[in-house]
Formats: structure tokens, C-alpha cells, sequence
């Protein structure tokens, strides 16, 4: 083993492929052409490998030539996401799904290269900004309209609210049994400004029928299974939603162009909803007559039982309903868990507490397992559907293992619990107080 | 988080095994180093690199057959009894375009319940910290 390890060094795969490009087929894959036609690959070993390290399956595999490297080689990205932090945590990279660890989230508005990514299929690869439109129509539009994104601009009175995006699985990671999908842990959650165009003023401007409940959007990502004609996901919101003053067609993130994982060049963001129904890449909204039943909206997808049910129940479909404002939340940024702080020395601990379409009353903080709760100060929202601030300085009766927990109340009263929340299939609107670790030496 | 920049290094060795086979060298006293060592077939304590995989069973099964559409970090993350695996591969198939997975299908089922099946967990598990550090 150590020999081995001494003898591994680095070279370049195209240094490889350029001595003796079929010898480096026949030591990097197994991989041996059909002697005759110099393509193909005798033996399967080598098409699978292959397929596998390339991610997929190589279909024309019979005429792929011999010592031709795989240009997927070169596609597959092991660098950070592009525009974002490398500390963001990669729970996937295709398609791409990344949360931000809490530490990351202390300052009020959060940076746009923090903010989590969540894709449900494959952004655009090349997105010309000029050509961009979006089209209005559905049963329930008066009319059919189709905007540039000049024209949007151009045409609509600009907006720009801070908005809280939370993915309706941020938490799923703590259900069990154990959930499917991808397993956040707390950071499926942010709270950048978002600059665009009231949705209302579009949808007036094209004329609403007053049979109108839902509206839907498509956008121009594509299906993993790279299938073009499959709609990844189209989801939405009620027209009420719809029609909230803070419910925004957004071209922009912080003062700039919106990253180009988060929808570039235009999307919609409904603050407190789950982040699903803010459309990314977005081309078209579909004013319905009826709840709008593209892919993601029925079945099970962003769903919870209508009433609770016991942890591993079987639930059909039709007991299952649309998840809409998400619970009361809150987390610890700063400290970042694991501090070591020395004896008799106070912490200032700071944090952000949000609660879908309500706003926070309250916070508390325990360093007692819950047995007895501070209550931090806490600011208001810059504007609805902002996070809030909160405070507290906490000081530790004598050395060891603390935990830090926070707890939020909304204005309704409701309050995180310390447990995690009712189970539910698909583990969404976990809840749970968020806790750091805290030693004192 | 698993992070190894796999894709573009290869070892020496296979460097070695090249230049010896153009001059028509060996190196006969170490028959198992000439194997080939591809990052991309690495398997360390039990797991294949490339993939996250645990490197038992019919694993490659699961990568031809699981990591076409997405990830190998979709499946590793998820864990599932046997019924639970079952679902969500008859989700992918009526969704998401999922192939007839055959004769493999039992193969890759069991694969998966054995090696990503459910942990006992309670309603918080103790927090883990990868590194202490102090506070200013």
C-alpha cells in the first residue's frame, strides 16, 4: 500500500492520449477497438467503465473511433459551482444541488454566491439575454402575451424586496424513516433582495378572468434524462399569491444579474413559499382556471399528508396536500459550530428567524437542552417576507459540552419544535430548532 | 464531503506501463502493480472513489444502470428498505424516463437496501463536528 502510494503522481490525460492514444484506451478503459474497423469495443468491460466514469451511457458506442478521448472527460466539472462559494456543501452535482452551511448565512442580506442551489434538471448552457421573452396565456388570460426582457423592463415599474427563498425539503436529512430526495441538513434556505417586476402588473397588463386560481410557469431547463421535450418542473401558486405585492418576475440578485444557477436571466420569487414555486429560467406563466397540474404539482411531489400520520404510513395521493407558506424557522450564523470559547467568557451569538408568509414575534435561545430559554432581541423585517435578525449573549455556568438552540415564534403564535415535526413521506417542512455545538475550556 | 479530483489523474504507474510497453520493458517482479490503477476503478477502504459507491455486491450494475440521468450523490445520500428502493425506481420509470432495468432489476434493488438501507436514528442525532476551533 505504501509503495503504491509513493509511486502514484499526476499526469494529464491528454499527455496520455497523445504518446499512444490506443494504448491509452487499452490501460484507461480495458478498452481494445475492433481491430478491422479500429472502433467500438471488444470487450463490454471497457464501455461500461467508461460510460460510467463519463456518467452515461456512450449510445453510439459501436462507432465511437479507438483512441478518441472522451469529451465528457473534459465537460465533467469537479470545480466549485460556477458563481458560487467552494464552501457551499454539494448534496449532488447533476443535477445540481448545493446548501450553505449556517455560518455562511449571518450577514442580513445574503451574498448571491451563498445562496443554495436547487435544480431539478439542467440549467441553459448558453442563454442569450436579447432573445429572452416570456409568455403570458392559459384559459384564464384575457389575452396572450409575449415580453422581451427589454420590454419587461422597459414596460413595468421595478421593485426590489429582500424575499426569503426556503426549499420545502430544507431539513429532510433528520426524518426517519428516512426520506427520499436529497438530504438538506439546514442551508436550502437565504435571503438575498430580488429586483424585477410585480407579477400582478404583468398579469393586468394581460387581463386575469375572474375564473382565474392558479398560475403555472415553465422555464427553459432541461430534463436529466435529456429528453427535450420533457418539462422538468413547472409548479406555481394560487392567484391570491400571485397578486402579493412582493411576488416578483426578478431579472436581479443584489444589484446584479441574477447567478446563473439561480435562474439567469429571469425567474419568480414568492418569499415564505416553498422555493419550488419561484420558477427559474423562466419563459412562460399559464394563468389556470384550475389548480395547475404540471409536472411537481401533483402526486406526491411538495405534498404532505392533509392530516398527520404516523412515522413510516403508507398515504395515498389523494390524502396528500399542496404545501403553501412554510412554517416558522429559525438558525444559528454566527458562531459556526464546534467553538472552543475559554471559561467565564460571554458569547454573542446571532442568527435569522423567518416564517413563511407571517413574520417572527419572537426568539429564544437554550443552552440547556431546552430547559429553560433566553429570549434574544430580534429586529423587524426590512420589508414582509424578510427574515429578521435576532441576538442574544449567552454566558456558561462552568466548562464542558454545550449545545446552542434557537427558537422562533411566529406572529400566529407558533413555535419551532424541539423535535423534529411530524413525519411525512416525502420529508418536507422540517422545522426543528437549529443547534450549534459549544465547548468551554 | 467526498471531493477527489479524480478525472484527470491517473498514476504513474500507468505512465510507466506505457513507455515500458513502447520500449518493449517489464517489470517482472511486480505483477500486481502493472495492473492498471485508474482513478476512475480506485476503490479505497471498501469504496469506489469515482462514484462514492461502496464497492460490494453488483455495484457496477448500479452505476451503469443509476447514473446515467443524475448523480451517484442521489443515491448515496438516500438510504431505504428494499420496498422503499422499489418506489423510487417506479417514480423514475413512470416520471423521469427510467429504462426496464430487467434482469438486473432484483440485483440492484438488493444492492441498494443492503448497502444504503435505513439507519436507527431517533428524532435528533448528536451534532457532529468534524473540527474544533476556538473563538477569538
Amino acid at each position: 500500500m505504501n509503495a503504491k502510494k509513493k509511486k502514484r503522481t499526476e499526469i494529464g490525460i491528454s499527455e496520455l492520449y497523445s504518446k499512444e492514444p490506443e494504448q491509452a484506451d487499452q490501460l484507461l478503459w480495458g478498452r481494445q477497438a475492433d481491430p478491422i474497423t479500429r472502433r467500438g469495443f471488444l470487450q463490454k468491460g471497457g464501455l461500461m467503465l467508461m460510460g460510467s466514469v463519463l456518467g452515461g451511457k456512450i449510445v453510439f458506442a459501436d462507432h465511437m473511433p479507438g483512441g478518441l478521448i472522451p469529451i465528457g472527460l473534459f465537460e465533467q466539472d469537479d470545480t466549485p459551482i460556477p458563481g458560487k462559494h467552494p464552501d457551499l456543501v454539494v448534496l449532488n452535482d447533476r443535477p445540481v444541488n448545493a446548501e450553505t452551511p449556517a455560518h455562511l448565512l449571518n450577514e442580513s442580506l445574503t451574498p448571491a454566491d451563498v445562496l443554495f442551489v436547487r435544480n431539478n434538471g439542467i440549467p441553459p448552457v448558453e442563454v442569450k439575454v436579447d432573445e429572452w421573452t416570456l409568455t403570458i396565456e392559459g384559459e384564464s388570460a384575457l389575452s396572450t402575451k409575449t415580453y422581451t426582457l427589454q420590454e419587461l423592463k422597459n414596460t413595468f415599474k421595478h421593485y426590489t424586496y429582500q424575499l426569503t427563498l426556503e426549499c420545502g425539503g430544507n431539513g429532510r436529512s433528520e426524518f426517519n424513516p428516512p426520506a427520499k430526495g436529497n438530504q438538506w441538513t439546514t442551508g436550502a434556505v437565504g435571503c438575498p433582495s430580488w429586483t424585477g417586476v410585480r407579477l400582478k402588473d404583468v398579469l393586468n397588463a394581460v387581463g386575469v378572468k375572474s375564473d382565474a386560481v392558479y398560475i403555472g410557469y415553465y422555464g427553459n431547463d432541461r430534463h436529466v434524462s435529456g429528453d427535450p421535450d420533457k418539462v422538468v418542473i413547472s409548479r406555481g401558486v394560487p392567484i391570491g399569491k400571485a397578486m402579493e405585492e412582493e411576488s416578483l418576475i426578478a431579472w436581479g440578485m443584489n444589484g446584479q444579474d441574477l447567478p446563473a444557477m439561480n435562474g439567469y436571466p429571469l425567474r419568480l420569487v414568492f418569499g415564505g413559499w416553498p422555493a419550488s414555486t419561484s420558477g427559474k429560467w423562466l419563459t412562460k406563466i399559464v394563468v389556470r382556471n384550475k389548480e395547475h397540474d404540471g409536472p411537481k404539482m401533483g402526486g406526491m411531489s411538495y405534498r404532505v399528508p392533509c392530516k398527520p400520520v404516523p412515522p413510516g404510513a403508507k398515504v395515498t395521493e389523494d390524502e396528500m396536500c399542496i404545501i403553501e407558506s412554510m412554517p416558522v424557522k429559525s438558525l444559528v450564523t454566527y458562531p459556526k459550530s464546534g467553538g472552543l470559547l475559554k471559561a467565564g467568557r460571554s458569547l454573542a451569538v446571532k442568527g435569522k428567524a423567518w416564517a413563511g408568509d407571517l413574520s417572527v414575534r419572537e426568539v429564544h435561545v437554550s443552552i440547556d437542552f431546552g430547559a429553560s430559554w433566553q429570549k434574544a432581541t430580534l429586529s423587524q423585517a426590512v420589508n414582509r417576507l424578510a427574515w429578521q435578525s435576532w441576538e442574544a449573549t449567552l454566558s456558561f455556568p462552568e466548562k464542558g459540552y454545550y449545545e446552542v438552540w434557537a427558537r422562533a415564534t411566529d406572529s400566529q403564535g407558533n413555535m419551532q419544535p424541539m423535535i423534529v415535526p411530524g413525519w411525512n413521506p416525502k420529508g418536507y417542512l422540517n422545522n426543528a430548532c437549529h443547534r450549534i455545538a459549544i465547548k468551554i475550556v | 464531503m467526498l471531493r477527489i479530483e479524480w478525472k484527470f489523474l491517473i498514476l504513474l504507474l500507468v505512465s510507466m506501463a506505457v513507455y515500458s510497453s513502447c520500449v518493449g520493458e517489464k517489470e517482472p517482479e511486480d505483477e500486481g502493480e502493472k495492473t492498471v490503477q485508474l482513478e476512475a476503478q480506485l476503490i479505497e477502504e471498501g469504496v469506489h472513489i469515482a462514484t462514492g459507491f461502496k464497492a460490494e455486491g453488483d455495484y457496477k450494475l448500479v452505476i451503469a444502470n443509476c447514473t446515467s440521468c443524475h448523480s451517484s450523490q442521489l443515491v448515496t445520500q438516500n438510504r431505504a428498505t428494499k420496498e422503499g428502493w422499489e418506489d423510487m425506481i417506479a417514480w423514475m420509470q413512470k416520471t423521469q424516463k427510467l429504462w426496464d432495468l430487467g434482469e438486473n432489476h432484483d440485483k440492484i434493488v438488493t444492492y441498494l437496501a443492503t448497502y444504503y438501507g435505513p439507519e436507527k436514528k431517533g428524532r435528533r442525532t448528536p451534532l457532529l463536528v468534524e473540527e474544533w476551533y476556538a473563538i477569538e
